[in-house]
């Protein structure tokens, strides 16, 4: 029994080091919080897909009550504001090119004759493609404003289908990126911490004195373990609160779920951050090792673009990705309210990464490579 | 004099750089692998193009015209429909992940249909919000076909039905492939990656060991110190942006609409002001951890978020607008896309440069002014 009280008061008198060395600078205190709680803020204002303002011009020939109705239609949406009126098809190019403009709407003369004797109109509609993702949204945009108009016009379809999207009922896609955030956002600190806890004491000498002291590498890894996975909840828990309370991005699932989900997800990442530190020698070198991982894990996680759009290869790599299994499993929790039972698979890689690297890590502690 | 003296001691100066920079094998790994790594995601690994989306078509009518109605679905080459028949199955299918989305035929479908009011239900699962839309208009313009087919089929006698046909072009990019617009960004994410992960930890290492204090006692003056820095990352930055041009032009065959030269300039220009920013970072905060997370902050992430690189930047709140203005990599990121894809517009690449010409020159001589010999 004394031997079990011992190990925990050697892991605790180096987890309260720890801790101190954390704090004790005043910019350091604030880097620990202040990035998640800016980039929170910003990205969730600014890392959207939706369209919510598409300038266009248009290049009206007809000039008749049709062609006016339908700009009307397209006005009415809120969406398009029209930022000019061509009057000849020379001047599109201009407006394109110079940024203007996302789309110019090209009325041909006979527009108004041909509906009047029942036939088909064509509307032309010339897109800066710059950014396809923008262009082919309103591209789609447009083709629904149109097929409405059609409808007004005596044409229904037979067939009509009705939409319900479940967990996201405007398909906002701030919904599906803030929680993503929660994961994704804490991750790059968490590694960088727990890579950098070695690594200075490696630059300053003062981890081979750490060595010699009683500690068992155990001890110093759950001592050198539990810190960063204590700030890179409290991160967590920062861009938690500020989608619930700030965005009001209603959470359905159960929140000790959640954070059993963010302990496993931290304990990953701290895992990999202490398996980088121990073949770093200089805080430099682990800095850039934990750059140089940080960014295919970001782009292979599903964060921007989903995993399953990624060519076969690439996916089964993802699977060594915590944040790829910590990004889905926050989503689903907090969107889906999906249970314990319908996310146990995302635990599975997220344990096996902590799994190997932790141990992985103490071992290098003594067996260093670099 | 004074002037060669300015270059010898450059020169020295600019040498031991390099070999600092060359001795470290991290640096090396961040600058030219990193890019190398970054090509190929941006190019194989990232698209916002769905294919093959999983729908479950869930027949409760199970009459030939419903199954007509739904036919569309097999010939799109975006989706793979999934044959279920009922709901409770089908929603396991989404809860479990193993589909994207229900089209629902009621049992009631024909009969309405025959009475002109045929309705189909198709359920999304809203988690991913862009999928979503994807396979919503995927669905909408599947289930057309058939109808269109129809209506050809009545249609050579004049119907009398007026409607309008969207006759459609998408300029500089008739493909609409998100790689195009995806590689040229790139050019800006690794230009300024080398910036806020390499110069950023520069200065700030030898204010940590104190080398610095020890610089002040040498007659190198702050500029040299600072020239002498930027140019092995230029280097660096040069290597990487042949290699992604290579990339782009042979392994993407992205377009380069405009010329050449124009391009190269550009791009150099932002490498200097990318470095310089990482340099003034690393010269104010002194300390490698803070210097890389404020270069971090500051710099890269920006730079991948808000400068229009994926998140279009005219759907943002005004706020956010004024914020990526200030953005260096907002400018870059702007004229860089047109001068791949739209041509040499010159009214954008004067001001664009013009923006990041001066930011150079504001942040050489901030660093400049941050490194004058003075203890504290």
């Amino acid at each position: 029994m004394p031997d079990i009280a011992r190990t925990i008061a050697g892991i605790l008198a180096l987890f309260r080091k720890e801790m101190l060395a954390l704090v004790k600078d005043p910019a350091n205190r604030a880097l620990l919080f202040m990035p998640a709680l800016l980039q929170a803020l910003l990205f969730g204002y600014g890392a959207t897909y939706d369209l919510t303002h598409v300038p266009y011009a248009v290049l009206d020939q007809s000039r008749g009550a049709a062609s006016g109705e339908f700009l009307a239609r397209l006005d009415g949406t809120g969406v398009f504001e029209r930022v000019a009126t061509l009057t000849a098809s020379s001047e599109i190019a201009g407006v394109i090119d110079g940024g203007d403009a996302l789309l110019v709407i090209s009325i041909p003369p006979d527009f108004e004759a041909r509906l009047a004797t029942g036939r088909q109109a064509p509307l032309q509609v010339i897109l800066d493609g710059r950014n396809s993702s923008t262009a082919g949204a309103a591209s789609a945009y447009v083709a629904s404003i149109v097929a409405s108009h059609n409808r007004s016009l005596g044409n229904a379809s037979p067939v009509t289908v009705v939409r319900r999207s479940w967990f996201n009922p405007n398909l906002e896609s701030r919904w599906n990126m803030m929680p993503g955030l929660i994961a994704s956002l804490s991750m790059l600190q968490t590694l960088m911490l727990a890579a950098l806890s070695v690594a200075r004491e490696r630059e300053q000498g003062t981890f081979d004195q750490l060595l010699v002291t009683p500690l068992t590498p155990l001890q110093i890894l759950i001592g050198k373990a539990l810190p960063s996975i204590l700030v890179g909840l409290l991160q967590s828990t920062i861009i938690f609160l500020i989608i619930l309370f700030w965005f009001e991005i209603p959470m359905n699932g159960s929140v000790w779920l959640l954070y059993l989900g963010l302990v496993g997800f931290t304990t990953a990442s701290v895992g990999i951050g202490l398996s980088i530190s121990a073949v770093s020698l200089t805080m430099q070198q682990a800095m850039l090792y934990t750059f140089m991982l940080v960014m295919p894990l970001m782009l292979l996680s599903g964060l921007l673009t989903p995993v399953r759009n990624m060519p076969f290869i690439l996916q089964i790599a993802t699977y060594v990705n915590p944040l790829r299994f910590g990004i889905d499993l926050v989503r689903r929790v907090y969107l889906e309210g999906a249970g314990l039972g319908d996310v146990a698979f995302d635990f599975v890689p997220l344990l096996a990464v902590a799994a190997v690297t932790l141990p992985l890590a103490a071992w290098l502690f003594r067996n260093r490579l670099a | 004099m004074s002037a060669s003296g300015f270059t010898r001691r450059l020169t020295a100066l600019t040498r031991k750089e390099t070999r600092q920079m060359v001795r470290d094998r991290s640096n090396l790994i961040v600058g030219l692998l990193l890019p190398v790594v970054l090509i190929l995601l941006f190019g194989y690994g990232l698209s916002f193009d769905v294919r093959d989306a999983r729908v479950t078509v869930v027949l409760e009518d199970s009459s030939p015209t419903a199954r007509d109605a739904v036919a569309g679905l097999e010939g799109s080459a975006y989706l793979a429909p999934i044959w279920a028949t009922s709901m409770a199955e089908a929603e396991r299918m989404i809860r479990a992940g193993e589909s994207d989305a229900i089209l629902r035929v009621p049992a009631d479908f024909s009969r309405r249909l025959a009475a002109g009011d045929g309705r189909l239900q198709l359920l999304l699962n809203g988690v991913d919000s862009n999928t979503a839309a994807s396979i919503e208009g995927y669905v909408n313009s599947a289930l057309a076909i058939p109808s269109q087919q129809q209506a050809d089929r009545t249609g050579n006698k004049p119907s009398g039905v007026a409607s309008i046909a969207i006759v459609q072009r998408m300029w500089f990019n008739e493909a609409g492939e998100s790689t195009w617009y995806l590689v040229p960004g790139l050019i800006v994410l690794v230009m300024t990656l080398i910036g806020a992960f390499l110069t950023s930890l520069l200065v700030a290492r030898e204010w940590e060991r104190g080398t610095l204090e020890a610089l002040f006692v040498t007659p190198v003056r702050p500029l040299e110190l600072v020239l002498a820095k930027l140019v092995p990352y230029l280097v660096i930055g040069a290597i990487d942006l042949a290699l992604c041009l290579l990339a782009a032009r042979f392994l993407f065959e992205v377009p380069m609409r405009g010329s050449l030269p124009v391009i190269v300039l550009a791009c150099l220009l932002y490498l200097t002001v990318s470095l310089a920013l990482g340099l003034f970072i690393s010269a104010i905060t002194r300390n490698q951890f803070a210097a890389s997370q404020l270069a971090l902050l500051a710099s890269f992430m920006p730079a991948m978020m808000l400068s229009g690189f994926v998140f279009d930047l005219r759907n943002v709140p005004t706020i956010i607008q004024v914020i990526s203005q200030f953005l260096p990599a907002t400018h870059f990121m702007g004229l860089i896309k047109t001068l791949f894809m739209a041509g040499n517009n010159w009214p954008d690449i004067v001001r664009d440069c013009s923006i990041l010409t001066l930011y150079a020159i504001v942040l050489i001589i901030l660093t400049r002014r941050a490194l004058r010999k003075k203890l504290d």
